[in-house]
Parts: structure tokens; sequence; C-alpha cells
């Protein structure tokens, strides 16, 4: 992947395939080190899945046996001297807590550090692709925070207008680079 | 500065488009949004698709959605057109540039893009 950006946009969209009603993409960055943690309250996984996933030859897909999400994210960071922690509650055992964390750091200073991207251009693919699931956006940098919580355009927005009209992405989008304007 | 209050007046406003839009979405459009896609370069071609089909005024007649992998990873990004009555076109190896000459002439004039379809290509 060319930007941390696009690994944010794939991992969160295990989340939604595992029926997360709220995903959760945050990102802490400070002079040495990023942080990109995706939470979410799906249906989570098995210990033996969770040590499968960073396995390459570990895919739920039937197209193709190769699943490269999260060991390609792995070793993003690990390349940096970084790592990453994946951590899991499969809903049969956790019926009211299930759900899944994945968090990764990553030193920016080493030259092998894959930029982070456009992380607007991947929250509004987002929020494009899956209107009737929410999102939480935190980019925490010394500058300031960058937010967005779908759940409050959506009580605002009520059931007529969905979040992935025209308008509403465009505002997205840009409501993001307005902030990232001021606080970075 | 955008603010939270400027919503409300999309809803306002979207509120009288709901209901011209009732007639239905007669294309859909799919955008392949897995690992293989994303890497590949998926998310400009989503972006220049949804903003092109605005553009062009088709929005209420045809959908842009995500989708999975559908197996030829190879060719990503791949973008699918599915009409009523019409045979599925597979557009491989796109790009935002080609997104936007596929929406004009496929989406609004009725002519595929042979050139970039899956077949065109391998031939």
């Amino acid at each position: 992947m060319k930007e941390l950006s696009l690994n944010i946009l794939d991992i969160a969209e295990n989340s939604v395939k595992a029926g997360a009603s709220l995903t959760e993409i945050l990102i802490d960055e400070d002079n040495e080190k990023i942080v990109i943690t995706v939470r979410d309250n799906g249906c989570g996984m098995t210990e033996e899945t969770v040590k499968a996933a960073q396995n390459p030859f570990y895919t739920t897909r039937t197209t193709r046996s190769v699943g490269l999400g999260i060991p390609l994210f792995k070793e993003q960071a690990e390349m940096t001297g970084g790592s990453l922690t994946l951590s899991s509650k499969h809903k049969e055992q956790y019926p009211d807590t299930h759900g899944t964390v994945i968090s990764a750091s990553f030193y920016k200073n080493h030259i092998d550090c894959t930029p982070l991207g456009d992380v607007a251009a991947s929250i509004v693919t987002l929020v494009q692709g899956h209107p009737e699931v929410d999102f939480l956006f935190e980019h925490k940098t010394d500058r300031g925070v960058v937010a967005l919580d779908t759940r409050q355009l959506r009580e605002i927005l009520g059931n007529e207008v969905s979040l992935s009209s025209y308008e509403v992405i465009v505002w997205i989008g840009q409501y993001l680079k307005e902030q990232y304007t001021e606080n970075h | 500065m955008k603010s939270l209050a400027e919503l409300q007046a999309i809803k306002e406003k979207m509120k009288n488009k709901v209901v011209i839009r009732e007639g239905g979405e007669e294309v859909r459009v799919v955008v392949g949004m897995a690992t293989c896609g994303i890497a590949a370069g998926a998310r400009p071609v989503l972006a220049a698709m949804v903003e092109e089909v605005e553009a062009l005024g088709l929005s209420g007649k045809v959908s842009v959605s995500q989708t999975g992998c559908i197996g030829i990873c190879q060719y990503e990004p791949v973008v699918e057109i599915m009409e009523a009555g019409k045979e599925k076109v597979t557009y491989v190896k796109m790009t935002a540039e080609k997104a936007k000459r596929v929406a004009k002439e496929h989406l609004k004039d009725g002519k595929v893009v042979a050139e970039y379809t899956l077949s065109g290509v391998k031939a």
C-alpha cells in the first residue's frame, strides 16, 4: 500500500463486514510515532482466527485463498520498528462486549515508513460505501484534533437523507479538509 | 468554515430531491473495494465515478456502490456496470480518468468503452 490511509480503509472494511454498527478509527501522532487503532463492535473472532488472521495464507474469502490485509499492515508497521497487535472477543463467548481491536504503531522517521496519505479520502469512501453504519474518526496530533462522528450527522439528517447522498459526502470531505488545514 | 448547521440546510434541500428520485435506479455501478482493489487504486476511481455521475446529472438513474474482491485481483481496480436486460460490463485496470470517460460514454451516452473492458484488455 502506498499510503497508510489505504490500509486504514482496508482494515475498516473488515469491521463493516464483521457486522459492526460502530467502527472507531483513531490516529495518535507525535513527533516520533503514529499509532493507528481500528476498534469495532462486530462479531469478533475466536482465538484461533485471531492467530490465523495474521497469516497471509488465511482468508474468509472464497474467491481467492490469500488474505493480505492484516499481514500487509503488520509488515508495514514492523518495517519501521513498530508493531501490530490484534485482539478480539467473539460474540459466542462475549455476547455483550464482542468486537475487534487492531492497533499498529509506526516510527515516522524510519526510512521505510509509509506516508499516512489522504485519511480524509478514506473516511469519505467508508461513509459512501456504508451509510447504514457509524464511524467515529479522531486524528490527534500536537497541534490539535481532526474528528468526525457519523452518529452526530445522522442525528441531524434523520432517516430521510442518507449519509451517502452526494451533498453529504462532499460536505464530509470538506469538513475534514478544513479541520486538517486548521489543526495540522 | 463548515458547520453542522449546514447539514440541516442540506437535509431540507435533499427532502425535495428524494421525491424526484422515486423513479428508481436503473443502472448499478459497483467498484471493487477489497485489499486488492484498494492497493491498486480503487479509492480515487470510486471518488471520480461518484463525482462524474453527479456532474452529468445521472444520480437519479445510476447508483454507485462498493463491493469486495471479485476474484480477478490482477485486473484491479475493477468497475462493474449492471443494467436490467443487458449483459454485465466489467471494466478493468481503471483510473480516475478512465472512470470519467466511462461515466460519460457508457452511463450517459450508452456506448460501452470496449478498450477498458476485461475482454478488450485480454484481446
